[in-house]
């Protein structure tokens, strides 16, 4: 029983959630923002490497941005000080564009890319920054016997 | 005959009711009030304004902080200023309110702020790092406790272990910390100020940074004009005479002088961590420390001190990661509660009533788990020993107050190794003094006494031999036999 998906709602209504998959903070290079490219087992079948790490590295690239100490959050960090920090009510920092830019390209990756592979990208900001959190949907028809299984798997942690 | 017409309408209202509310949480949303995220906040905060403003759960200091402030100022500008702007020049008042306002703006922006609190892991989160630590560890965990989960980070060279938080199912990121008070992983974890109700971490370091030094500056500055007035006073008049005329310069006087040692003590102290990139509490731990061993530097440090402190006060300022007032949707997972390394696989809708019923589900995990492990184990127990039993415990007696659940409690200092720093040290030590009923143990438990003796019996914090579950089944214990 073959759904046609067109957009992230449908693909939902047809299909159950399999599993999630967490793809965690590299801190390799100190507190920055930074998410581990490896190349999780359970995509293996789902998409293809290359694609998954293009999506890592540009959102590691844009929280690069975002923490970036440079002359930009210098002006802004001096002006906050200057004005006892009332400019952040009505000013909208770095960090905030640049976030709105992550949600804007993870919105569009869904839709691309990972949507049609029966994927979904929740957006970091989400939890906390903590994980990248990608949930594995299954064809409802199809996959019977794999939904079981992961139940039992459940149950059995328990 | 009278049941036979009834019933049919009945069983309808049943079945209706039954469609309806197949979820516990559905009941809430039908009646169209959706509940905001900080009203499920599992953490110990107070919010107000609808979520806006968030704080520590006592904020009694915090008070006596904002009316020393504000009488004081009040009093300099009310009864020193008229002389002095007569006498001197009309700009001490103004530079004086300037001064006053950028002190109070940085205090509420302190107080009020997100300090940077990490959101407690979903349920499937959890589960997940689970998964991975039991595959980790040879998954040969049953019955006793697991061993305490760390992982291991290179950092700019430098190995940084990153502990596991029980209580928000995290591994913790390298410099954050759990506030027992607060009972919330925040990061960049500075220190828990009760002088401004709240914790300091990486969101609002900055402004608690400006908040001492503007102050420092507007002590010296009272200070300074007060004694001048006085100065002058006395010299038309007598010292006793201008006394008299402004009895007001006395108490401010006084007010500033033991002010200025601690505060501006305490702004040399964090000038300095600011300028060697380190946080009050790797200072205390001596994280960094050269006596660590010879290759221990600091690798978040960026090198030269101009640098450490522009990345620290005018660097970009992260968003809040709590979202606050964001609402509760029914798909939304909520945090996992808190176990001891049980995976505990609940519905997400319980847990949206966790702030209700918080205190019943911990006080019960934790007689749980007393019943479960064991309460006799080879660690070393200085602090469990010393813990008195409830019943006992009175606001008076030195009670070793121990942090709940997690290492490196923020405000113990115990052994400053540097004497010179003690001085301004000694608002920090007392900030954990002055809130005796603060009770760092489990809700609604053990309220412990003022703890001056706790930090002569806690030796140099091993974070390693910390076991949290091993505080969290003793503490289970004295609860039940108080039962």
């Amino acid at each position: 029983m073959a759904t046609e998906f067109h957009n992230l709602h449908d693909l939902r209504q047809g299909t159950s959630l399999a599993t999630k998959v967490f793809i965690q903070r590299d801190y390799s290079d100190g507190t920055i923002c930074k998410f581990q490219t490896k190349f999780p087992s359970e995509l293996e079948s789902r998409i293809e490497r290359a694609l998954f790490e293009d999506t890592v590295k540009t959102l590691n690239s844009f929280y690069c941005e975002a923490e970036k100490i440079g002359g930009q959050s210098y002006l802004e960090g001096c002006l906050a000080c200057a004005t006892a920090y009332i400019i952040f009510l009505c000013m909208e920092t770095q960090y905030e564009k640049v976030l709105k830019k992550i949600s804007t390209y993870i919105q569009e990756q869904n839709e691309k890319i990972y949507g049609p592979r029966g994927l979904l990208i929740t957006d970091p900001i989400e939890r906390g920054m903590r994980v990248i959190e990608i949930s594995v949907y299954e064809d409802r028809g199809s996959s019977g016997s794999s939904s079981s299984r992961s139940s039992s798997a459940a149950s059995s942690t328990r | 005959m009278h049941f036979g017409v009834g019933e049919p309408m009945r069983q309808c209202e049943y079945s209706q009711i039954n469609t309806r509310s197949s979820t516990p949480m559905e009941s809430p949303y039908n009646k169209g009030t959706l509940r905001r995220k900080w009203q499920t906040f599992p953490g110990r905060n107070k919010f107000y304004c609808n979520g806006r403003i968030m704080m520590a759960r006592q904020t009694g200091v915090f008070y006596l902080t904002l009316v020393l402030i504000v009488v004081t100022s009040g009093l300099f500008f009310a009864f020193d200023c008229p002389f002095l702007a007569l006498h001197l020049t009309p700009a001490i008042p103004v530079i004086g309110g300037i001064l006053f306002s950028f002190v109070l703006g940085t205090l509420l922006r302190t107080s009020f702020s997100d300090p940077g609190v990490l959101p407690r892991a979903t349920p499937d989160e959890a589960a997940d790092l689970e998964r991975q630590i039991d595959v980790a560890n040879g998954s040969s965990s049953t019955g006793y406790r697991p061993p305490p989960r760390t992982k291991e980070v290179n950092i700019n060279g430098q190995t940084v272990k990153l502990k596991y938080c029980f209580t928000c199912k995290i591994f913790r990121p390298p410099r954050a910390s759990h506030c027992s008070l607060c009972d919330n992983c925040v990061e960049r974890f500075d220190h828990h100020c009760p002088w401004v109700g709240n914790c300091v971490g990486k969101r609002n370091y900055r402004f608690f940074y400006m908040f001492i030094l503007s102050l420092s500056f507007l002590t010296i500055f009272i200070f300074a004009f007060v004694i001048t007035h006085v100065i002058l006073r006395s010299n038309a008049a007598g010292f006793l005479p201008a006394l008299r005329d402004s009895p007001a310069s006395v108490l401010e006087v006084v007010v500033c002088f033991f002010s200025i040692w601690s505060i501006v003590g305490l702004s040399g102290f964090h000038t300095y961590l600011i300028g060697s990139n380190q946080t009050t509490n790797e200072d205390i731990k001596g994280s960094w420390s050269s006596k660590r061993g010879k290759d221990n530097y600091n690798p978040y440090s960026y090198g030269n001190i101009f640098t450490n402190c522009c990345a620290a006060l005018c660097g970009p300022l992260p968003p809040s990661l709590i979202d606050r007032r964001g609402f509760v949707l029914p798909d939304t997972p909520q945090p996992a509660p808190p176990t001891n390394g049980i995976t505990m696989y609940g519905a997400t809708q319980s847990q949206s009533h966790m702030c209700d019923q918080d205190q019943c589900i911990q006080s019960t995990k934790f007689v749980l788990q007393a019943a479960a492990t064991p309460l006799l184990q080879s660690e070393p127990k200085t602090m469990a020993d010393e813990r008195p039993l409830p019943g006992r415990t009175s606001l008076g007696e030195p009670c070793t107050s121990l942090p709940l659940g997690q290492p490196t409690p923020p405000t113990s200092s115990p052994n400053l190794s540097c004497e010179a720093e003690l001085l301004s040290h000694v608002p920090e030590t007392h900030h954990h003094f002055l809130t005796p009923e603060e009770a760092p143990s489990p809700p609604g438990m053990l309220p412990c006494g003022s703890p001056l003796g706790h930090s002569h019996t806690m030796p140099f914090y091993n974070p390693a031999s910390q076991d949290s579950l091993h505080e969290d089944s003793v503490r289970g214990l004295v609860k039940l036999s108080s039962v």
